[in-house]
């Protein structure tokens, strides 16, 4: 079972970087990042006209679904996914098995500049994910977490959120 | 799998309505909708097909509150029900923080629940989770029918911790939200234990 996602400040500022940086170099309209079980991690680009929390989960349904028919064939995941409108296209990449990368782009980019940017960018953020993981896995055995917040969650508090 | 963002200060979690055909998981969720505030919550996707029975999923974010200033999402989730759409339901369960059981309470629909019990300790195994771990919530649905089992009854089957169940009548809303609260709480309490 993979463990839970913990991301501090530093490494989020990080994985802001290489997503606005993939934005300005792909000529993207947006690009998001999600966690493999559909929740937003991060993006970039004018975000205000689009549903960001419905099409995070509906990329992982998808890449969920893919990943489905990927080993019925015998494969073990399929990595890409493309799809194209009148006006706009998605791209969505797995990364890492962990995290999905989503490019929506117009006619004034490219697939094949899209898809050269991404993989660019994946490598990037396969080790900012790979820090992110050893900064929890060491945090844990030194027992730094054991000074987050939540330790200190009260019944009252979470009574508090139903009210 | 809860994700615990610092930077923008959110708690995500996921939690997934299970149940047996037509037992009344997507009439939850679309009661919650219904009763909550605008600013709360997001839009309830239905990936059904045209008969209104779930295909892929229901998914309904909501943003609760904040606990010690983080603000606290639940995305909840739902099944198709129908025996066929196994391979759905597996990849629904992906990194699953929570689960509720809404059982059918009609006396011939008690071998369906036991049914679609079995399935769903078989789907967490196969994600690496055991049910008898996770926060699990069990929901008696459809109380106001007049051919419904003893409540008892169902507990022992489809309750084997003998954790807190409700009675419902979720076209009502009869029980949606003390479901809904006592899994969530059980999801944050299991977050405390770990962070």
């Amino acid at each position: 079972m993979s463990s839970d996602l913990v991301m501090y400040e530093e490494e989020f500022q990080k994985i802001d970087e290489e997503l606005q940086k993939l934005f300005q170099q792909a000529s993207a309209k947006v690009v998001f990042l999600v966690d493999k079980n559909g929740q937003l991690i991060a993006s970039a680009g004018d975000t205000r006209e689009i549903d960001t929390t419905s099409l995070a989960s509906l990329t992982a349904g998808n890449i969920a679904a893919t990943g489905g028919i990927a080993r019925l064939l015998g494969e073990k995941e399929f990595t890409i996914l493309f799809h194209e409108g009148e006006k706009d296209n998605i791209h969505i990449s797995l990364i890492g098995q962990r995290v999905i990368l989503v490019v929506i782009f117009d006619k004034r980019s490219s697939l094949g500049l899209v898809r050269l940017r991404v993989k660019k960018s994946s490598e990037a953020l396969v080790k900012i994910f790979g820090d992110i993981t050893s900064k929890a896995e060491k945090e844990k055995s030194e027992g730094k977490l054991d000074e987050s917040p939540f330790a200190e969650i009260s019944d009252e508090d979470i009574d508090n959120l139903f009210k | 799998m809860s994700f615990i963002n610092y930077a923008s200060r959110e708690i995500n979690c996921k939690i997934v309505y299970y149940g047996p055909g037509l037992c009344g998981k997507t009439t939850n969720l679309q009661y919650v909708y219904k009763k909550t505030n605008p600013d709360q919550k997001g839009k309830l996707i239905s990936l059904a097909t045209e008969t209104e029975r779930t295909l892929f999923f229901d998914f309904l974010p909501l943003a609760l509150g904040d606990i010690k200033g983080f603000k606290v999402r639940f995305h909840l989730y739902t099944v198709p029900g129908q025996v066929f759409y196994a391979a759905s339901r597996k990849l629904i369960l992906k990194g699953v923080d929570g689960v509720v059981f809404v059982a059918d309470s009609q006396i011939e629909r008690m071998e369906a629940n036991i049914e679609s019990l079995e399935d769903l300790r078989i789907n967490l195994a196969e994600q690496g989770y055991e049910l008898d771990k996770l926060p699990y919530t069990v929901q008696h649905n459809k109380r106001d029918l007049s051919n419904v089992a003893p409540v008892e009854n169902m507990n022992k089957l489809l309750n084997p911790r003998n954790v807190p169940s409700f009675e419902g009548c979720a076209v009502t809303g009869v029980g949606v939200f003390e479901t809904l609260k006592n899994v969530a709480k059980q999801v944050l309490i299991e977050l405390k234990k770990h962070y």
